[in-house]
């Protein structure tokens, strides 16, 4: 069962996303085109259906909400206009709007720096990970 | 003066949970020239209308105003239970209180005030009704079979069997349809050709069915009973009637580049071909895009090696006009475009294909001569995926909606027939859920993992590529939680079904409803399915819907018994609610006429009596046998002398004055 | 022919090369190219969610902009065209993001989604024609197979983006096509190589890159061609395995048309 803030949180994450988690058949195409696979402790499919059952406690303490690599096929290519990029996203948002949960700080960028690096690198790496 | 009885229906809880059923017979008494209002359980049964004829009696009703369902489900019921009681049947009205009303509203306060205004409506409109007489049209003994697959091919021999005239019209140049393409059958694995092949020569040989391949329905006139329908058999260069099928000029033929379309494309065919062997009537036709003859003048190989001189490179199309009183529509399916699905690679990399290329590869008249090699270097595969779902259950633009019902259980049968024939082959298919609802259906289902150790993995392929020789296949094994990569030699696409795209056109031209995926729809799901809501026209196979052989048989059959019922009558009854013009008010000025899609209007001059003399006007004349009632010409007539008996103009106004009051 | 123009950030500093050659080669292909007055970082990632309004606000200044000025408006690096496009797309069918987003801009008059964003790609292929571009090569890439790189960003998702068939694209082999080399069609053109994720996660990006370059290597690829600014560190970088060269499609077109 999930708690009073848990359910709040879903509802904005439903809200946040503008996707329906109802909509998915678990066919889990999502999770086969995802790229980061190995990386995410919870795969795309595992987002829509825990959302769904108010299994949120998990997504919101996993690094896979880090690993997403915002590339979309999961949202091209699943049968039932889900949208797990946005749900993970949405999951993402919760956590860092919270006090002192950035992800990502300046004081991490400069050990990160080379004299290549784009700065969209820089710009899109706090869009994603801190607020 | 009308005396009328109003009878209000619980539909068990279906209306009274949401509709205060009493209140609605106490406000029903208030209404004018009500002389009895009543509710109960079920007015549809046969105490129920037991009470409607009693009451009828009991206080000599003149009109009665049932509050029900939609009159779609019981009005017939109804009108014979006030003809019982000697009321003429049309001076019944029914006030649809449950799909309008209960079903659609939660609140008893707001349902029950809705269902009074629809009873009010309902009772000022009786007040004008008047008894109707209904003209009667006699019955054409001769059924029109569009599509000449399984579906079509079993109704006409039902329907010829029973001895009416059956003509089955099929756009390809032989009949057989999907069926014939088929290796085996599930669940009992018979080989399609053997069983379809005898029916179909059971089809040609029968003395009540005339075949028209390669033929199209060009258009349909007419209603139940009395259809004309135009056909057009179009040009085969070859004479029917000389040709003996022997297929030397299909052999000569040095124009041997076309897809082969039996074969799915795998293989070529020559400009002048037979289908396949089996082919009924056996006789070639030649395509007049590819014929170097008919394109430049030139060549006339096949002419000169024919023995009997059948060719005729002079043939025109043939427009044939005839009568029927039904008509089947039997027009089948076909896979969608898979070219939305790039991600899995059909048409970039030549080892995936389809399920319907699958079963001619592994066919013994396929263009592998059944031994099973995939397409790109012709080796045996030795690790064939099967992916299931494609295209089917989706909710995107690129996918159907439904599900496709067939591709379980030939998946199922692929895989077995291929591990019969290469044990060592690994096959793998990927699923979302197995559905195996039939017949023998799950134990097959369950043969093919238990004994023939085929791997299902739940979960679908994300994406497909060729790589060094080897398709790759990237999906999900959901109970591992895992992303598989299996490098395969082959993949096979369970392709989603949809309507033949002939459908919408015929459709239209019948006036039948389709769905939104454009499959034609039924009267009455559950209890008349192979029914078109257009009177006279019938459904067979999956015209309808997606079906498997065995259930497109039994609907087949299921179709013949209606037409036969059809056909058995010598009369049949018309509707009296049709379309008169008052000759007093008409100006002949043709409006009425431009509009109607039955071409039941035609125009008169005639002689009217004025003072000092006689006029000629023109005026419009309903053709009542042929006016479908749909009061198209009614709302266009400029002068108003447009009228819809049973729905006139007076009694519409009086029910949206009954509504607005 | 003149078209309103957003370059951003990286256009300015790490890929110059990929606005150089873009302008040049607009020049000589006779198109006029107008940079926007003033423009902000598109903010290089698309932010997803509904709410997130402040992150979507200097896209729609840039489309406003060139609303104002009457003009299509052009962009060429991935990212942007990405973030734009979808902003656009909000400000469009979006309702709530819509009001939101006018009710802090305060513009004279409203944006509704009214700027036709294209890609430098799309301007080649739409506007000029690539039948058109091949008769005014110069020096045309005779025998060198390039293979196409389209990464996630210009592709997907395809409704928003409308540029070409999300899995089976052809508009970056055209354009090859046209400035005389050959196309290399490889599984991977349209797979993540993990850009977003460099600083987060080194090794994943590695791995993407990597698997990217040895699908296109093993189609016998010479080159590789990109437009976004970041595929193209990334690739270089963290493509580790592998020394395929990468070049932006700019670059390439200047070349062929001798104003490199």
């Amino acid at each position: 069962m999930s708690t009073v803030k848990e359910k709040n949180m879903i509802d904005e994450i439903l809200r946040m996303s503008g996707s329906d988690p109802k909509r998915c058949m678990k066919c889990g195409k999502c999770s086969a085109t995802c790229p980061a696979f190995a990386e995410m402790e919870y795969h795309p499919h595992q987002f829509a259906s825990m959302i769904d059952q108010g299994k949120i406690q998990p997504l919101l303490t996993s690094e896979a909400i880090y690993k997403c690599l915002s590339c979309f096929a999961c949202m091209e290519r699943c049968p039932r206009d889900v949208k797990p990029a946005k749900l993970i996203e949405a999951v993402r948002l919760c956590v860092i709007r919270e006090q002192s949960r950035n992800h990502m700080t300046p004081d991490d960028i400069p050990c990160l720096l080379d004299e290549d690096l784009p700065q969209q690198a820089i710009v899109s790496v706090f869009r994603k990970y801190s607020k | 003066m009308q005396k009328i009885g109003v009878f209000v229906c619980w539909c068990g809880s279906n209306i009274a949970a949401t509709v205060d059923v009493k209140a609605v017979a106490e406000a029903a008494k208030q209404q004018p020239n009500v002389v009895y209002a009543t509710d109960y359980q079920y007015m549809c049964s046969e105490s129920g209308q037991t009470l409607i004829i009693d009451a009828i009696k009991e206080y000599g009703l003149t009109g009665v105003v049932i509050c029900s369902c939609s009159p779609r489900m019981h009005e017939t019921t109804f009108r014979k239970a006030v003809q019982k009681a000697g009321l003429n049947p049309y001076m019944l009205e029914i006030a649809n209180i449950r799909e309008q009303c209960s079903w659609i509203h939660k609140d008893i306060k707001e349902g029950t005030e809705k269902a009074i205004i629809l009873m009010t409506a309902a009772v000022a409109k009786v007040q004008l009704n008047k008894p109707l007489i209904a003209g009667e049209s006699a019955v054409t003994k001769r059924c029109l079979v569009i599509g000449g697959g399984i579906a079509g091919i079993q109704t006409a021999l039902d329907v010829a069997d029973a001895g009416f005239e059956v003509d089955i019209v099929e756009k390809k140049p032989t009949i057989g349809g999907k069926m014939a393409q088929l290796d085996k059958t599930f669940p009992t694995l018979d080989c399609a050709a053997c069983i379809l092949t005898p029916k179909m020569v059971d089809a040609a040989a029968h003395d009540k069915i005339t075949l028209y391949t390669y033929s199209e329905v060009e258009a349909v006139k007419g209603f139940v009973g009395n259809f004309t329908v135009t056909i057009r058999k179009k040009a085969r260069y070859v004479k029917e009637n000389l040709c003996t099928g022997c297929g030397i000029c299909t052999e000569k033929c040095p124009m041997k580049k076309q897809p082969n379309e039996f074969n799915m494309g795998l293989d070529k065919r020559g400009a002048i071909y037979i289908p396949f062997a089996q082919a009924v009537p056996k006789v070639p036709v030649i395509d007049p895009d590819a014929c170097i003859k008919l394109k430049t003048g030139k060549c006339g190989i096949c002419s000169k090696f024919c023995q009997v001189q059948a060719i005729d490179y002079t043939q025109k199309d043939e427009l044939i006009e005839k009568k029927y009183g039904a008509i089947v529509v039997a027009t089948g399916f076909n896979l969608i475009k898979l070219d939305k699905f790039g991600e899995l690679s059909y048409g970039l990399c030549p080892d995936v294909v389809t399920s319907l290329e699958y079963e001619r590869l592994m066919n013994a008249a396929g263009p592998t001569k059944g031994h099973l090699l995939r397409p790109s270097d012709g080796k045996e595969p030795k690790t064939i995926v099967f992916v299931q779902c494609v295209g089917s259950r989706g909710n995107s633009c690129k996918e159907k909606s439904y599900c496709s019902k067939v591709c379980c259980m030939y998946t199922a049968k692929h895989a077995m027939l291929t591990k019969d024939h290469y044990p060592d082959t690994d096959i793998y298919v990927f699923y979302i859920d197995v559905r195996t609802p039939g017949k023998n259906f799950d134990e097959f289902y369950r043969r093919a993992v238990e004994q023939y150790g085929v791997n299902y993995i739940k979960g679908q392929v994300g994406k497909v590529y060729e790589e060094n020789g080897k398709v790759m296949v990237q999906g999900s094994d959901l109970l591992s939680n895992e992303q598989v990569l299996i490098p395969a030699d082959m993949v096979v696409l369970a392709t989603a079904i949809e309507p033949d795209e002939s459908a919408r056109k015929l459709g239209t031209m019948l006036t039948a409803s389709m769905d939104t995926n454009d499959f034609f729809t039924e009267a009455h799901a559950k209890l008349r399915p192979v029914e078109s809501p257009t009177a006279g026209i019938f459904l067979s196979g999956m015209a309808q819907g997606p079906k498997d052989i065995p259930e497109t048989v039994s609907q087949a059959g299921a179709a013949a018994a209606k037409v036969i019922g059809l056909l058995a009558k010598d009369k049949l009854l018309g509707n009296p609610c049709v379309a008169h013009s008052d000759e007093m008010l008409c100006n002949g000025c043709s409006t009425c006429a431009n509009v109607c899609p039955y071409g039941a209007i035609e125009y008169q001059n005639k002689e009217f009596r004025i003072p000092g003399g006689v006029e000629t006007r023109r005026i419009a004349v309903v053709n009542e046998a042929v006016c479908q009632g749909c009061g198209a010409c009614t709302v266009t007539c400029p002068s108003g002398a447009m009228d819809l008996k049973g729905f006139t103009n007076r009694q519409i106004m009086a029910e949206v004055d009954a509504i607005c009051k | 022919m003149i078209y309103s123009y957003y370059p951003g950030c990286t256009l300015k500093t790490k890929a110059k090369d990929l606005d150089m050659y873009a302008r040049k080669s607009a020049e000589a292909l006779g198109v006029t190219l107008e940079e926007i007055p003033e423009w902000q970082c598109c903010g290089g990632v698309y932010p997803q969610a509904k709410d997130e309004i402040a992150t979507k606000l200097s896209s729609v200044r840039t489309l406003a902009s060139a609303k104002s000025a009457g003009q299509d408006l052009v962009t060429v690096c991935s990212a942007c065209h990405h973030v734009v496009k979808r902003v656009n797309d909000d400000m469009k069918n979006d309702e709530y993001i819509r009001t939101r987003v006018n009710n802090y801009l305060g513009l004279e008059e409203p944006y509704a989604g009214e700027t036709n964003v294209i890609h430098y790609l799309e301007l080649l292929r739409d506007v000029i024609g690539f039948d058109q571009l091949k008769k005014k090569v110069k020096n045309p890439f005779k025998g060198k197979k390039i293979a196409a790189y389209y990464g996630c960003l210009l592709l997907r998702p395809s409704g928003v983006m409308a540029m070409d068939n999300p899995e089976n694209p052809t508009i970056m082999e055209d354009f090859i096509r046209a400035i005389g080399a050959t196309p290399v069609v490889y599984p991977f053109r349209n797979e993540c190589c993990g850009g977003y994720i460099t600083m987060e996660d080194k090794n994943l990006a590695i791995k993407k890159s990597n698997q990217v370059l040895a699908s296109a290597e093993g189609k016998g690829a010479d080159l590789v061609i990109t437009a976004c600014p970041l595929c193209m560190y990334n690739l270089s970088k963290n493509g580790t395995k592998h020394s395929l060269p990468i070049y932006y499609f700019t670059e390439l077109l200047a070349e062929a048309l001798g104003v490199k």
